[in-house]
């Protein structure tokens, strides 16, 4: 070995012996009477010192023999471990750093000096100090290891006790001859050593590349080979396959460490921060065995760091603060890594302040980061998120680690720059997280082949959901748009959409035949992308832009396909940006619920139709069983009316137009094939004949005045035009006056509903509900009217909306329950789509349920139980509230 | 190339090529190689000089339109450039040429500061001029030809 790659190998296992030296003084701060660490420790300078005193660092071996002189004091019990210590004992280890740095430099050990540090070492060591220098005891071999020090620093070997310097020399000798030999390999060498070799990272970088290579390469053969016959071709191509296949796993996992590599150095630094400062922190590190491609743990070095640094300095709090808010005086501080949906999470929480996010508002605006109205507007999660903007930092004083305002942005960069991404919660006065997401591995990944405009593009399939492609009916498009936006509705979710076409300024090509949509997650925001069409899924080895392309979002890189041409990697997050589905997109969708709730409650889907003279007549859907369509032939006569075998059963038809025109029993024409729509109570079911059904439209409705027409409830605005709104009931009744009839046996059996509320449109629909159910129902438009009608009627449940006028809500309720045989009746409180159920407050009494106005299950069922509990006649004066 | 010892000291050669007729020449030590036209990905929302993406032997490398560099006029129907591959330290460049030219070595003594007569971007890029018998060699400064980082 030549000199250089002596000292290399000196530097190398110096450096690693000065990290474990690190975290041991730490662990050993924690557990001074470990006895076995302390001897760990002492070890391990002692190699240091005896491998600079061979390689004639002279001053670096004065350093580290003062520092061993005093960790064999402590660890011969003769000195207690302090904390004062135990920094002197770290300073010697960054001295040492230090001089390792100048060594790699420039080849020598340089003209720092550290007498200060060596003084005060010598102080805590012994009041035996500086004259009596005892000629070196020992056999000529223990010669580097007291002889080499320079003289002005004089002797520091106390004049100790025999025993010691005898030991010593022992030590030292075999650590001399160890020396001597030809490698410098750790005196620690464990029995795991003996089984692992040390490789240059730039080699396994090559070889990463060409396994890389490899892979394309294979791609290509198996794309040739996809259309060749020959068989031998093909199982030699397969087996080719297999072993690039495993290959690539093997190399792989030569790179992965685990992230303990990282975080070994930070009890080092917590330490440092906390005593600093003044703070007591508890490190917890769980998960350190996650592994984690080398690159990328390169990649998130700084940043993990200067977010611990972040959460010592701004989180944890002084003790003194943290007791008066009833929290141990130690703060803690927690890493946690696991793997997760091919990812690896890095999760660093502390139980300190957590952050505010009033200051964070302002601190932003004041900044000039954002505009007072956009951050009035936002969500929590994203005024932590104005966290990572550039420019921000709310420390009130610059610190020497963080608050120079360059910090978390950084850190968002960097990790997303390896393709991660960082979020942080807190709970002011509990604590706070960041949360880091990184993919598994950069270099090859499983990616979805598409295709738009005429190129070729590749989507990772890791932020791959789901695949749909939409079939486009005539006319009717599957997309609906909301704001502007084009959106999909996927599972009952409003699924942003955005054409790849569009992001990338391609000229649009018609697509009729279907829409293909792939939905992705960027972040945790979903979004569909609309592509022209979709491939097969590929492994694609990934290469990055050159420095001309990387600002382009939209790319996370570029692969060679298997006809050798080059395909473009989408940035699945960027295309999210740049097309504004994900981040404008977080005002857009509380926007969008928010539309959507509101239209959701005047939104009713009607049946639309048109009989005789009457073009355009609707029912709500809700109230329709079926629509149906006989052949004129099948229909019969029977009993003076018309009817149709029908489910087994026979089934009334009765033809509207007559009804409505008031002539009821006027023969009328059917037209051929018979359009029915179908009403239904469970028991009877009649068919009411239509010249044509038109269309269902969901719509949200604005009604006109209630129409005097006999049989007609009003007219709105449906589908764009003008719409009347047929009257069931009375359609029903006049249809078939056994509809409503029951043998009177029975009839007073059947519950009677009131129904309480100012629209008569809406009071029509529930009241057609409730009686189709088979209750009987009582109208009431306002509070006086429901009094009255309550004292006439027996009535047993009450449906009652929040709006009733006069007397609404909790009024109406209490009023009721002034009157005695009124009290024990349960109301049903109705309300819109979006109302919440009030509050009982500090009433005396309450609803029995809330309900909304439109939806029939839920109100059947609620009436249901309500009235099947109050039972017939008899009722408990108890108040409904009580029942609950 | 025979090159004049009791002349410069270190005899630059150059890798020529023409762009609309200019005449221009780079370190040959910096030139990795020349190809005909490659099959080219586009790259969409890219900055214009940048023609796409060419695959050589696996690496896949940046092509540039030395026209559209040079902000000279666009090249006519039916020309197919030609790529001169540069070599830097983040990888391979091509840039797209009209005509690869010979490699050729060039007295010292003619070298010159960039004319005003040739337009202000491509000035930018060169670095001088030799004045050859019957030509002007326009010398690019590869770095700030290949420099340019796409915005955001």
């Amino acid at each position: 070995m030549d000199d250089q790659e002596v000292i290399n190998e000196f530097l190398i296992e110096s450096n690693e012996n000065l990290a474990r030296l690190d975290q041991e003084m730490v662990e050993l701060e924690q557990r001074p009477k470990d006895r076995q660490l302390l001897a760990s420790v002492f070890r391990t300078i002692h190699t240091i010192k005896g491998t600079c005193g061979f390689l004639g660092f002279s001053k670096l071996e004065a350093i580290a023999h003062v520092g061993e002189s005093l960790l064999s004091r402590l660890r011969d019990g003769e000195l207690e471990l302090t904390p004062n210590l135990v920094t002197l004992v770290l300073e010697v280890v960054d001295a040492t750093k230090r001089f390792l740095l100048t060594i790699e430099a420039t080849g020598a050990e340089g003209d720092e000096n550290h007498d200060d540090l060596i003084r005060r070492l010598q102080a805590v060591i012994g009041t035996k100090a500086p004259a009596a220098a005892p000629p070196p005891v020992a056999p000529p071999a223990a010669k580097p290891a007291e002889t080499a020090l320079p003289a002005p620093v004089a002797a520091p070997v106390p004049a100790a006790s025999n025993p010691e310097t005898v030991e010593l020399p022992r030590e030292a000798e075999t650590a001399a001859s160890q020396a001597e030999a030809e490698s410098l390999t750790p005196q620690k060498a464990s029995a795991v050593s003996d089984s692992t070799i040390r490789v240059d990272v730039g080699l396994l970088d090559k070889l990463m590349n060409l396994v890389g290579e490899l892979v394309l390469t294979r791609n290509q053969i198996l794309q040739f080979n996809a259309r060749q016959e020959d068989t031998t071709l093909n199982t030699t191509s397969q087996r080719l396959n297999l072993i690039t296949t495993e290959l690539q796993e093997g190399v792989m996992k030569t790179r992965m460490q685990p992230i303990g590599v990282v975080w070994n150095k930070l009890p080092r630094v917590v330490r440092d921060l906390a005593t600093s400062s003044g703070k007591q922190i508890q490190l917890e590190m769980d998960g350190a065995d996650t592994e984690l491609d080398k690159t990328i743990i390169e990649a998130i070095k700084d940043p993990l760091t200067h977010i611990v640094r972040n959460c010592c300095d701004h989180g944890i709090e002084r003790p003194e603060v943290r007791q008066r808010n009833g929290k141990p005086m130690a703060g803690k501080l927690s890493l946690r890594a696991f793997h997760e949906g091919g990812q690896v999470n890095i999760e660093i929480s502390d139980d300190g302040a957590g952050v505010n996010p009033d200051l964070v508002k302002r601190k932003a605006v004041e900044k000039g980061l954002v505009r007072l109205d956009q951050v009035e507007r936002m969500t929590e999660r994203e005024v932590l998120a104005l966290i990572f903007l550039p420019g921000f930092s709310t420390a009130q004083k610059v610190t020497n680690v963080s608050g120079r305002g360059v910090g978390m942005d950084v850190v968002k960069t960097n990790i997303e720059k390896i393709g991660g991404t960082a979020d942080m919660v807190s709970r002011p006065g509990e604590g706070t997280t960041v949360k880091l997401k990184i993919p598994l591995t950069l270099a090859i990944i499983p990616g979805l082949v598409v295709k738009s405009g005429c190129e070729r593009f590749v989507i990772p399939q890791v932020s791959l959901l789901e695949l749909i492609r939409l079939e486009s009916d005539s006319g009717k498009s599957p997309i609906e748009w909301i704001h502007g936006t084009p959106v999909y509705r996927h599972r009952n979710r409003l699924l942003p959409i955005t054409y790849l076409s569009q992001v990338l300024g391609q000229p649009e090509t018609e697509n009729s035949e279907a829409v293909n949509i792939v939905v992705l997650q960027a972040e945790d925001k979903q979004f569909g992308l609309v592509v022209d069409g979709i491939q097969d899924t590929q492994e694609i080895v990934v290469k990055p832009l050159g420095k001309q392309l990387k600002g382009l979002s939209c790319y996370a890189g570029a692969t060679i396909m298997g006809d050798g041409r080059v395909a473009l990697i989408l940035d699945v997050l960027g295309i999210g940006q740049l097309s504004g589905v994900v981040q404008e997109s977080r005002e857009q969708t509380k926007a969008d619920s928010q539309q959507k709730d509101r239209s959701d409650s005047d939104r009713q889907t009607f049946l639309l139709f048109r009989a005789g003279p009457y073009e355009r007549l609707c029912v709500p859907l809700s109230l329709v069983a079926r629509l149906e369509e006989f052949s004129r032939s099948k229909v019969e006569r029977a009993g003076g009316q018309h009817v149709v075998q029908y489910r087994g059963k026979i089934l009334l038809l009765a033809p509207l137009t007559p009804i409505l025109q008031g002539n009821p029993d006027e023969a009328c024409e059917f037209p051929d094939p018979v359009q029915v729509v179908v009403f239904s109570n469970g028991e009877r079911s009649i068919g009411i004949v239509v010249d044509q059904i038109l269309d269902i439209v969901q719509e949200t409705i604005s009604v006109r005045e209630p129409s005097q027409r006999k049989g007609m409830l009003g007219s709105a605005v449906i589908g764009g035009k003008v719409t009347d709104i047929v009257d069931l009931q009375a359609i029903l009744e006049v249809a078939d006056d056994r509809w409503f009839g029951r043998p009177e046996a029975h009839a007073s059996e059947k519950p009677i509903v009131m129904v309480a509320e100012p629209s008569s449109f809406t009071r029509s629909i529930v009241r057609s509900s409730l009686e189709m159910a088979g209750y009987r129902v009582v109208e009431a438009a306002d509070s006086r009217q429901a009094m009255n009608e309550l004292e006439r009627r027996d009535v047993d449940v009450v449906a009652a909306s929040l709006d009733l006028p006069s007397a609404g809500g909790f009024r109406f309720l209490e009023e009721m329950r002034r009157v005695p045989n009124l009290a024990g009746i349960p109301v049903i409180a109705m309300g819109n789509r979006g109302d919440e159920r009030p509050a009982r407050g500090k009433h005396a009494v309450d609803f029995a349920d809330f309900q909304m106005k439109f939806d029939r299950d839920a109100m059947l069922e609620a009436v249901a139980k309500l009235s099947a509990d109050s039972g017939e006649g008899d009722m408990e004066p108890a108040l409904a509230g009580e029942r609950e | 190339m025979a090159t004049q010892p009791d002349r410069a000291v270190q005899a630059k050669q150059y890798a020529t090529f023409f762009v609309d007729g200019l005449f221009f020449g780079i370190d040959v030590l910096e030139v990795q190689e020349v190809l005909r036209y490659q099959e080219m990905t586009r790259v969409p929302l890219a900055p214009e000089v940048i023609e796409g993406l060419i695959n050589l032997r696996g690496q896949i490398v940046t092509a540039i339109d030395m026209r559209r560099r040079l902000k000279l006029r666009p090249r006519t129907d039916g020309q197919t450039p030609m790529n001169t591959v540069v070599r830097t330290e983040e990888g391979a460049v091509s840039l797209l040429v009209d005509e690869i030219g010979d490699v050729i070595s060039v007295d010292e003594a003619t070298f010159e500061r960039p004319p005003d007569n040739v337009n202000p971007e491509a000035r930018e890029l060169l670095q001088g001029v030799y004045k050859q018998k019957d030509r002007l060699l326009l010398i690019l400064d590869t770095k700030r030809t290949i420099g340019f980082a796409s915005g955001t």
